[in-house]
C-alpha cells in the first residue's frame, strides 16, 4: 500500500493529530503529514472537515474521517497488525471511557490552570490533581495502561507525558509531583522513550513558545477553541 | 428471575433510553433501577464516581457509563443478535461521528432553547437545531441507502443516538409552536422518526411527549 493512500491532516503541536501519528507508526503504515494553520484555516480542511473544521484529519482511499478517538477506532479495525484496542468488551469499554472522561475533565482543567491566575488557576490545579489520582490508581503495576504494550488508552492519554509538564511550567503550576504519582512518573517514563513515541514529539522549546503565547492571548483564545 | 444486567436510569434521559432500546434489541433481561432526582443512590454513585450520571450498565458486577461507550459495549457482549454497528470500518466511523455530533452539537443546542434570554436567542438556537437536522436529513440519504433506517433494514448506532431526542424535540416543538421535523424540509427523517418510534425495541420505552412537557415545566431554567 503506497503512501499516497493514507494522509493525516494536523497542526504540528496538536496532541489529538499525535494520537493519530502514533497510531498509524505503532501499526507501521506509511502517510503523508500535511501541516495546516489552524489559525488560517485552508480550503483543504473546510472541505476535509467542514462540520467541525478542525483537525486532525485522517483521509483513507480519499475519504476523510475526523475527531480523534474514531480515527484511531477506525485505524485499529482497518489495519489489524498490533491491535490497540483490548480484547475484551468490558476491557475496550473501560478504555474507552477512560480516554473521553480523561480528554473532558483534565484537558479542560489543565488548560485552565495553565492559562489563568490566582484563585481560577488553583481552582483548576486542584481539580486536575484530584483526576491524576485517578489515573495513578488506574496506572498502579502496569507499565502501560495497555500492559506490556502501549495501546489505545496509552496514545488517548500520551497527551498528558509530553503536554502536561509544558503546561506546568508555562503556568507556574505542578500539578503531576512524582512523590505523589509515582506510577503515573514512571507511565511517563515508559511512554516517552518508546521509539515511535519519542521520534514523533514536537520540540519542548517550540512547544513552550507557542503556550505561552496562548496564555497571553487568553481568554480570547479560550473563544475559538480550549484545546487546538 | 434476577438478572445480571442491571440498569440505573430515570424514565426522561434520552442517554437511558439509548441503552434500553439497545438491550431490547438483543432481547436482553434486565432489571431497570429508576433514579429518583435530585437524589443520586448510593448505587449510582459507587458505580459512576467519576461523572455521578446516569445511565449506568452493571453486567456481572461491573459498572460501566457513557450511554454511546454502553451501546458498543451490549452490541460487542451480544454479538449473535441484531447488529448495531455496521461491519464496515469507514461506516462505523461515520455513525460514530454523526452520533458525537449529536452529542457535542445538536442536543446541546437543543438544551439550550429553554434558558435562552429572549425570544430572538431562542429563535437563533432553533434555526441551529433546523441547521443540524437539515445535515442529518441528508446523512440519512445515503446511511439508509434506501432502506427504512441509518443502520438500513434495522436500527443501528445512529438510530439510537438520534431517535433517543425524539420525546425531548417534539416537547421543544410543542412549547415553542414549531415543527422542526417537516416535510418541507426533513421529509425523510419526518417518516423515519414515526418508524423508530413504533419500533418493536423502542415503542414501550420512549417516553410520552405530554409526559415530558409536565416534567421539563419542574426543571430549573
Amino acid at each position: 500500500m503506497g503512501s499516497e493512500d493514507v494522509k493525516v491532516v494536523s497542526f504540528w503541536v496538536s496532541p489529538f493529530g499525535k494520537r493519530v501519528e502514533w497510531a498509524l507508526k505503532l501499526k507501521g503504515i506509511e502517510y503523508e503529514y500535511i501541516e495546516e494553520d489552524i489559525f488560517n484555516k485552508s480550503n483543504l480542511l473546510l472541505r476535509l472537515n467542514p462540520v467541525h473544521k478542525k483537525v486532525p484529519v485522517l483521509v483513507h482511499h480519499h475519504k476523510p474521517i475526523v475527531e480523534s478517538f474514531i480515527i484511531l477506532e477506525y485505524i485499529d479495525e482497518t489495519w489489524k497488525q498490533y491491535p490497540l484496542l483490548p480484547h475484551h468488551p468490558h476491557q475496550r469499554a473501560l478504555a474507552r471511557f477512560w480516554a473521553t472522561s480523561v480528554e473532558q475533565k483534565l484537558g479542560k482543567a489543565g488548560w485552565v490552570a495553565m492559562a489563568t491566575s490566582g484563585d481560577e488557576q488553583e481552582r483548576a490545579v486542584k481539580e486536575a490533581t484530584e483526576i491524576m489520582e485517578k489515573i495513578e490508581d488506574e496506572i498502579k503495576g502496569k507499565e502501560f495502561f495497555g500492559g506490556k504494550n502501549v495501546g489505545y488508552l496509552d496514545i488517548a492519554l500520551g497527551w498528558i507525558a509530553h503536554l502536561i509538564p509544558v503546561w506546568e511550567e508555562v503556568g507556574s503550576i505542578q500539578i503531576l509531583d512524582p512523590s505523589k504519582f509515582p506510577a503515573i512518573t514512571s507511565w511517563m517514563t515508559n511512554f516517552l522513550s518508546h521509539p515511535v513515541i519519542q521520534d514523533t514529539l514536537p520540540p519542548r522549546d517550540k512547544m513552550l513558545v507557542y503556550y505561552h503565547n496562548r496564555k497571553n492571548n487568553w481568554p480570547s483564545a479560550f473563544r475559538n477553541s480550549v484545546k487546538d | 428471575m434476577k438478572s445480571d444486567v442491571k440498569l440505573l436510569g430515570a424514565w426522561p434521559s434520552p442517554y437511558v433510553l439509548r441503552v434500553r432500546i439497545a438491550l431490547n434489541m438483543k432481547s436482553v433481561d434486565y432489571e431497570f433501577h429508576e433514579e429518583r432526582f435530585p437524589d443520586k443512590s448510593p448505587l449510582l454513585l459507587k458505580s459512576n464516581p467519576i461523572h455521578k450520571k446516569i445511565p449506568v450498565l452493571i453486567h456481572k458486577d461491573k459498572p460501566l457509563s457513557e450511554s454511546l461507550i454502553i451501546v458498543q459495549y451490549v452490541d460487542d457482549v451480544w454479538s449473535s443478535a441484531s447488529p448495531i454497528l455496521p461491519s464496515d470500518p469507514y461506516d462505523r466511523a461515520m455513525a460514530r461521528f454523526w452520533a458525537d455530533y449529536i452529542d457535542q452539537t445538536l442536543y446541546p443546542t437543543m438544551k439550550s432553547i429553554r434558558g435562552a434570554a429572549d425570544q430572538e436567542g431562542k429563535n437563533r438556537l432553533i434555526e441551529e437545531v433546523r441547521e443540524g437536522l437539515a445535515l442529518l436529513e441528508d446523512v440519512f440519504k445515503s446511511s439508509s441507502k434506501g432502506k427504512g433506517f441509518y443502520g438500513g433494514d434495522q436500527i443501528g448506532l445512529l438510530d439510537i443516538a438520534l431517535g433517543c431526542f425524539l420525546g425531548w424535540l417534539r416537547v421543544v416543538e410543542t412549547v415553542n409552536g414549531v415543527k422542526l421535523l417537516n416535510q418541507t424540509n426533513t421529509p425523510e427523517l419526518l417518516k423515519w422518526a414515526d418508524r423508530f418510534c413504533a419500533h418493536a425495541a423502542v415503542k414501550d420505552v420512549m417516553p410520552e411527549t405530554g409526559r415530558l412537557v409536565e416534567f421539563s415545566k419542574t426543571l430549573p431554567k
